[in-house]
């Protein structure tokens, strides 16, 4: 496919779920493959209670090709849930034509029907070995959906952060993310 | 006796303008004095030597010293070492300060500053009362005894402060007496050329206060109490609990062969120090 | 500073939290002692020392608790090493005492206070910035505090190597107000070289030990500072002293003393103080805010301007000593002040106390331990504008 070079005013992205999900990492991820990798302001800030494991958890990323002033996101251009919890709760701040991307089997009552529903842990699980690279799978698909930024900088960012010996299962992560959001994307506009 | 008071007075501030605040008899000068001839016969430098002291009777010593002096905040001398020791290792420093301070408002400081071995000497000069503030109960009062806030005699437990820093990992612990000067002197010396944290216990006399209100006598009388209750750790090994009821033990008490926290921490810099920097890289910037 | 050993990536985009930040710009300006206790949400900064000190032969140590690591740094200083903690607000509440200890015998140290909300063990995970006026009042007496407040990742850096040029400039504790969104929020900086930063040292003695007063008063009221161990020999207390540094009881030695505490700052002021004015060349409304309420407020009078209001902001960078020099002229030209702050106001009083009821001053507090939004401030501007 062609990579898509898109410019931003502010782009406002939350990924959600419950906390050990590995999601405040994703952001950190998703931020460094567009603020490092790509050359674009970002700012990633989080909400987490006390409890490291359990708990609803969120991690916000806002993109700007501009200086970005408010830090935090307030109206979504992109909400990722992994679970019915937090897209229950923060799909209202999904502003108007904003996309809403869910975990197919965590999600189950997924209120927009425009909305990519794809099983990314179940892809975790399965094809790389474990759920734990589920936050890979999940932003590598968000990258490969809006096309934000190219596949060469998430997996570069990916590859910066995966701890040493967890490089190969992470890249297959990455790669079977980006692939299925990018297919899920075409699908959904032909 | 001239010869000791020479020595002394080699280590005085000059122009500091005497008297001082003690009151006549107070066994708090007998402790200074012990500490100066301590550290004139380990032949240290006045330069390498800091005394830090907090607040009280005792901490008010260093001002009189012509060393690195540092009167610091009530109960918070040992801290405030650590940073002074941390900052200069090459620095012998010695916090010299009361019962109330060390043990009250400071037994946190104490216990930890035991616990990591810290590099440390702490002198503690107990005469068992607040004397500045005028005579209020402390840690070590012994049960029953009267104070101003115990006008009913004190009901509360005393810390035995040796036995305190040897259960939290000091490695010298040590006492003496202020009627015992000379031991005195040298259980300070061997504290102050050991690393890790080092106690020496003082017990002295606050006949102004403690004395007048428990009717124990002059400042004489106070420190002859003294020589007649202490058994040289030597003696008290071969006596039995009856034997030592009532009495007190002096000497070393404890000690126990450790690296101090200094050398511990170098073995971490040197392990940088060491390696090959540009393979050592970047650590990553953020987690 | 080894100068082989790389603390940071230098010249290239990096993804940095503010707590990170701090600790980088400490490295910088050669901290090269910390002493802290861990708490939400600054302990960051003491992780990143911890792996970090020991590479440039620095120490690092967690103390018992926060009155201890306060008395620890500032020993560490009077011994000639550059010093910081980094806490919260009850670490903070407990380090006062110790605070006043420094500005009393003059010793330069770093505390940095990423705010959460309270009173008491309050709102660990949220932002705040109630520590405002404690930042200026915590400790008793009087004396003079130089306060810094970042509103960006790469403010943080900065900043913090600007608190230790300012700690050993005037031998002062220099706080560094952040807030908890600050602190965990990543950007993109691109650091300098540490050998690029420009980094000040404490006045050094010129005279022999003998002549050496620790505490001189001095045409400017700064005095130079020996350390331990150098040959000086001096006395620190928290005594009121003299100028050698012995106590005193003397009532015009006393008022010697507290009257260099005060004018060592107050005749440093317009070098001391530091604003960013934006948009204020027509503006008839002033936004008044700092931290990282500044964020908020930098997008607010975009999207009111937008809509043709003329309005412009206005951000301390420092906040103690209040920059009334800076702040009074621009004053004159606007009819109202908007004072947005996540508390139930405190910087407020400042501005009222400069505008002197000639502007109308217009509070916005947020205290719910979420940011204040910058369309919380326009709809202030709008109803302001009308």
């Amino acid at each position: 496919m062609t990579e898509k070079k898109q410019t931003f005013d502010r782009y406002e992205i939350r990924l959600s779920g419950s906390g050990g999900q590995g999601l405040v990492l994703g952001g950190v991820i998703l931020a460094e493959a567009l603020g490092v990798y790509e050359g674009k302001n970002v700012t990633q800030t989080q909400s987490y209670g006390p409890e490291a494991r359990g708990g609803a958890s969120r991690s916000d990323v806002v993109v700007s090709d501009g200086e970005i002033y408010y830090p935090k996101a307030t109206e979504l251009d992109l909400l990722l849930c992994l679970t019915q919890e937090s897209c229950d709760q923060y799909y209202p701040s999904l502003k108007e034509g904003g996309l809403l991307v869910v975990d197919s089997d965590k999600v189950r009552q997924v209120p927009s029907p425009k909305a990519f529903s794809l099983p990314f842990i179940r892809i975790a699980r399965e094809k790389v070995g474990t759920p734990v690279v589920a936050n890979v799978v999940s932003i590598s698909a968000v990258a490969g959906i809006t096309g934000i930024c190219s596949k060469d900088s998430i997996l570069k960012a990916v590859l910066a952060r995966a701890p040493r010996g967890t490089e190969e299962k992470n890249r297959l992560a990455c790669e079977l993310g980006y692939e299925m959001g990018a297919a899920a994307e075409r699908g959904v506009h032909v | 006796m001239e010869q000791q008071s020479n020595i002394t007075h080699k280590y005085l501030r000059p122009k500091k303008k005497f008297p001082n605040v003690w009151c006549p008899g107070c066994g708090i000068g007998i402790a200074m004095g012990a500490m100066i001839r301590a550290i004139d016969g380990l032949g240290l430098q006045k330069d390498d030597v800091a005394i830090v002291s907090g607040i009280g009777c005792t901490a008010r010593i260093p001002v009189y010293l012509d060393f690195n002096t540092l009167h610091t905040t009530h109960g918070r001398p040992i801290a405030f070492a650590t940073g002074v020791k941390l900052a200069n290792p090459k620095l012998k420093v010695i916090v010299v300060s009361g019962d109330g301070d060390l043990l009250a408002i400071g037994g946190n400081h104490f216990i930890h500053a035991a616990r990591r071995n810290m590099d440390i000497t702490v002198i503690l000069v107990n005469n068992y009362i607040y004397g500045m503030t005028g005579g209020q109960y402390s840690p070590t009062t012994p049960v029953t005894k009267l104070a101003s806030t115990a006008p009913y005699g004190m009901i509360e437990q005393s810390f035995d402060p040796a036995a305190l820093a040897k259960a939290s990992g000091a490695t010298f612990v040590a006492r003496g007496t202020v009627y015992h000067a000379t031991q005195l002197s040298r259980l300070m010396a061997q504290a102050i050329e050991r690393p890790g944290f080092s106690l020496v216990e003082v017990i002295s006399n606050c006949h102004t206060q403690y004395g007048r209100m428990n009717r124990e006598g002059s400042a004489v009388k106070m420190i002859l109490w003294q020589k007649e209750h202490a058994v040289p750790a030597t003696v008290a090994s071969k006596m039995t609990p009856e034997q030592l009821e009532g009495k007190f033990v002096i000497g070393v008490l404890h000690e126990a062969q450790k690296p101090g926290y200094v050398e511990e921490y170098q073995k971490i810099i040197d392990r940088f120090r060491a390696a090959d920097e540009e393979k050592l890289g970047e650590v990553v910037v953020s987690g | 500073m080894s100068e082989t050993v790389k603390l940071y990536k230098s010249n290239q985009p990096l993804l940095m939290q503010g707590n990170e930040a701090c600790g980088w710009g400490a490295l910088a300006a050669g901290c090269r002692f910390f002493a802290g206790y861990p708490i939400t949400p600054s302990t960051e900064i003491a992780e990143l020392l911890a792996r970090n000190l020991p590479r440039v032969g620095g120490y690092f140590i967690q103390m018992e608790d926060e009155i201890a690591s306060i008395a620890a740094i500032i020993g560490a200083s009077v011994a000639g090493s550059k010093s910081m903690t980094a806490t919260s607000g009850p670490g903070y509440s407990l380090m006062q005492e110790n605070l006043g200890y420094a500005y009393m015998a003059e010793v330069p140290i770093v505390v940095v206070n990423v705010q959460r909300g309270g009173p008491s063990t309050g709102l660990p995970t949220k932002v705040s910035q109630a520590d405002t006026m404690q930042a200026k009042w915590g400790t008793h007496g009087d004396y003079y505090p130089i306060v810094l407040a970042p509103s960006s990742v790469k403010e943080c850096f900065d900043m913090t190597i600007k608190a230790f040029n300012m700690a050993e400039q005037y031998r002062v504790p220099v706080t560094v107000l952040t807030d908890e969104v600050l602190g965990h929020m990543r950007e993109i900086v691109i650091l300098p070289e540490p050998s690029a930063v420009k980094v000040l040292n404490r006045p050094r003695p010129v005279d022999p030990p003998e002549w050496y007063k620790h505490f001189e008063i001095t045409p400017d009221y700064l005095s130079p500072m020996a350390s331990f161990g150098e040959g000086y020999r001096f006395h620190l207390t928290g005594l009121t002293h003299d100028e050698s540094g012995f106590p005193t009881a003397k009532p015009n030695e006393i008022k010697a003393k507290l009257d260099k505490l005060k004018l060592k700052i107050t005749r440093h002021r317009e070098q001391i103080t530091e604003i960013r004015s934006d948009m204020m060349e027509d503006a008839h409304i002033m936004v008044f805010a700092y931290g990282s309420t500044a964020r908020a407020a930098r997008q607010a009078i975009r999207m009111a301007r937008k809509k043709r209001f003329k309005v412009g902001m206005v951000q301390p960078y420092t906040i103690w000593p209040f920059p009334d020099d800076k702040i009074a002229p621009l004053l004159e030209n606007v009819d109202t002040v908007v004072v947005p702050e996540l508390n139930q106001g405190q910087i407020i009083g400042e501005i009222e106390r400069l505008s002197r009821r000639h502007v109308k001053v217009v509070p916005l507090q947020r205290y719910d331990g979420e940011l204040i939004t910058p369309s919380q401030i326009v709809d202030v501007i709008k109803e302001e504008h009308a």
